[in-house]
């Protein structure tokens, strides 16, 4: 309870300290703890005229500022869970609370990096931070944008528009609207997926300092098991079909986060086996491989 | 050097054309009654051009085309956004807008110089007719294209509605909307020269139909050729429009 109440004094001091809110513009109202709660969620989508379940009794807690990456092979209906937390998606059953606030719809307090930049093409750099900034705010607007196009690295290329972007430029972009309005949860859909191994370890490393500089909660989607622990605090194994909560890692190693360190394989040994193993009790080893098979592909195709 | 190539492959094929032409006439092979020889076109279009009778129908016709675009333009910009923004104002139009679509714009010709008389309002329209079903349709295409990614980015951020539809709708929907004008207006130049073959005092259709019942195919053909030039002017004028407007998008020009 104390070291709530003090998380949550430090969380509004940090609000506070921040440059670019320290002028005329209002500091938004931290009310509650940022807890984000997922709990019992169901959900299920029409293909063709079939009801597919993908989601299935999913429940997962982030205390405000923690790093969670949710990890899966493709169709876990990892990106969906996403989609519910953002609010862009409804589940059946369940629900999905910020703090005391139950998500009905998409909100300015979730961020949303999405897995393509999603850049507006027609508008440079600047225009579409600009374009992500919250209407509300009428004052310091320039200041604001120039904060975080300083925040992703992004200075001198404001004029440029996404065709003139590469792909590891055009996702700071992104990053950097999704942060413009200050978030509570940054929502991110395995945003480095399309990235070069040597651009993705790259926009790690970025994340990991814009996350200690910003303190907002993040919830990141990967199926790049390495990415989540050199990333994470806790890490969610989603598997299956539907997909449900396999099993739940808390990572302690020490950041910056050593890929080659023994703890590190330890962890991604054990994740393994958390997505392969435990398929419903017995997998054959065929099926298992086969599954590895495709895993592995799909890393190397994106 | 590139330049200089570029005209080479832009010069060959006119250059060849007149050539053949002109020989074909030296020749004597086909009778300057149906087709006079190239030097006797450009002499006759120095005639036109100097005493001032093809600036004057050239006048006339541009007119009524700019008259009849800017009308379809209009109305066709904001009829097309009604349908592309309104689902219900969409279903309320849709079948007599369907019905209409298909009728050759000179097909109402007859009718309209009933309602308006032969003078310049029934010409107009028939211009309007001509340009406005390509400008509506392909405004109202431009905004049925718009990204749904892009609408559920403008839901993650609140954009309200007017911002979304001056930052996202119109930008996205502004290349389909120039392919309709330039579309319209092609369609503006074969309206009003067939408007005025029918019924005309003055215009290049006019020009055209005098020149044969006159017997002078060399004032026929500067009218035809005039035509042909000022609708390519006119089209190249919207292309540059376009891509002043459009810079972010790159055309594929073909080849590698």
């Amino acid at each position: 309870m104390l070291s709530q109440l003090i998380s949550s004094s430090k969380r509004m001091l940090d609000v506070a300290a921040r440059p670019f809110q320290s002028g005329t513009s209002p500091a938004p109202v931290v009310t509650t703890q940022g807890t984000l709660t997922v709990s019992h969620c169901d959900k299920s989508f029409l293909i063709g005229d079939q009801l597919t379940p993908i989601l299935r009794d999913v429940s997962l807690t982030v205390e405000a500022g923690q790093f969670l990456c949710v990890v899966g092979g493709s169709g876990c209906g990892k990106s969906t869970l996403l989609r519910v937390i953002a609010g862009l998606e409804t589940a059946e059953r369940g629900s999905v609370a910020l703090g005391d606030q139950v998500v009905t719809k998409p909100g300015l307090d979730r961020g949303v990096v999405f897995q393509e930049h999603r850049l507006l093409p027609w508008l440079n750099v600047w225009q579409n931070i600009d374009f992500g900034l919250s209407q509300s705010v009428r004052s310091g607007r320039d200041r604001i944008i120039a904060d975080h196009i300083r925040l992703v690295g992004l200075e001198g290329f404001e004029m440029l528009h996404p065709g003139q972007l590469s792909g590891g430029m055009a996702q700071r972009a992104g990053l950097a609207r999704a942060l413009v309005n200050h978030p509570r949860v940054l929502l991110l859909d395995e945003p480095f997926g399309a990235l070069d191994a040597l651009t993705r370890w790259q926009m790690q490393t970025e994340l990991l300092r814009i996350w200690e500089a910003e303190r907002a909660t993040m919830i990141l989607v990967t199926h790049d098991i390495d990415e989540a622990i050199y990333l994470a605090d806790q890490i969610i194994v989603l598997g299956g079909r539907p997909g449900n909560v396999r099993q739940r890692f808390q990572v302690e190693l020490p950041r910056p986060r050593d890929r080659g360190a023994s703890g590190f394989a330890e962890l991604r040994r054990e994740i393994w086996d958390a997505i392969f193993l435990k398929d419903d009790g017995d997998t054959s080893s065929f099926e298992r491989e086969r599954l590895l098979a495709e895993l592995v592909a799909e890393s190397h195709a994106t | 050097m590139r330049f200089a190539r570029s005209l080479i492959h832009r010069l060959w094929l006119p250059v060849a054309l007149v050539a053949i032409w002109f020989l074909f006439s030296w020749l004597g092979l086909i009778s300057p009654l149906l087709l006079p020889s190239p030097v006797d076109v450009v002499r006759s279009g120095f005639e036109l051009l100097g005493n001032g009778e093809l600036a004057r129908h050239v006048a006339v016709s541009l007119t009524r085309v700019l008259q009849g675009f800017a009308l379809a333009a209009v109305l066709g910009i904001s009829l097309g956004a009604a349908i592309g923004l309104s689902p219900a104002f969409d279903k309320s139009v849709d079948w007599v807008l369907q019905t209409l679509k298909p009728i050759p714009p000179i097909g109402w010709f007859p009718l309209v110089v009933l309602w308006f008389g032969i003078g310049e309002v029934s010409k107009v329209f028939i211009i309007f007719l001509g340009a406005f079903f390509p400008i509506l349709i392909n405004v109202v295409d431009g905004i049925r294209q718009t990204d749904h990614r892009h609408v559920e980015l403008a839901r993650v951020h609140e954009i309200g509605w007017w911002r979304f539809l001056t930052w996202v709708i119109i930008p996205g929907s502004l290349p389909s909307t120039f392919t309709g004008l330039r579309i319209g207006m092609g369609f503006a130049w074969t309206c009003v020269v067939a408007a005025e073959l029918i019924a005309a005092e003055a215009g290049i259709g006019y020009l055209i139909v005098d020149a044969r019942q006159t017997f002078h195919p060399d004032v026929l053909l500067v009218g035809i050729l005039t035509i042909g030039i000022l609708g390519t002017v006119m089209d190249a004028g919207l292309r540059q429009l376009d891509r002043r407007l459009i810079r972010w998008k790159q055309p594929f020009r073909g080849g590698a």
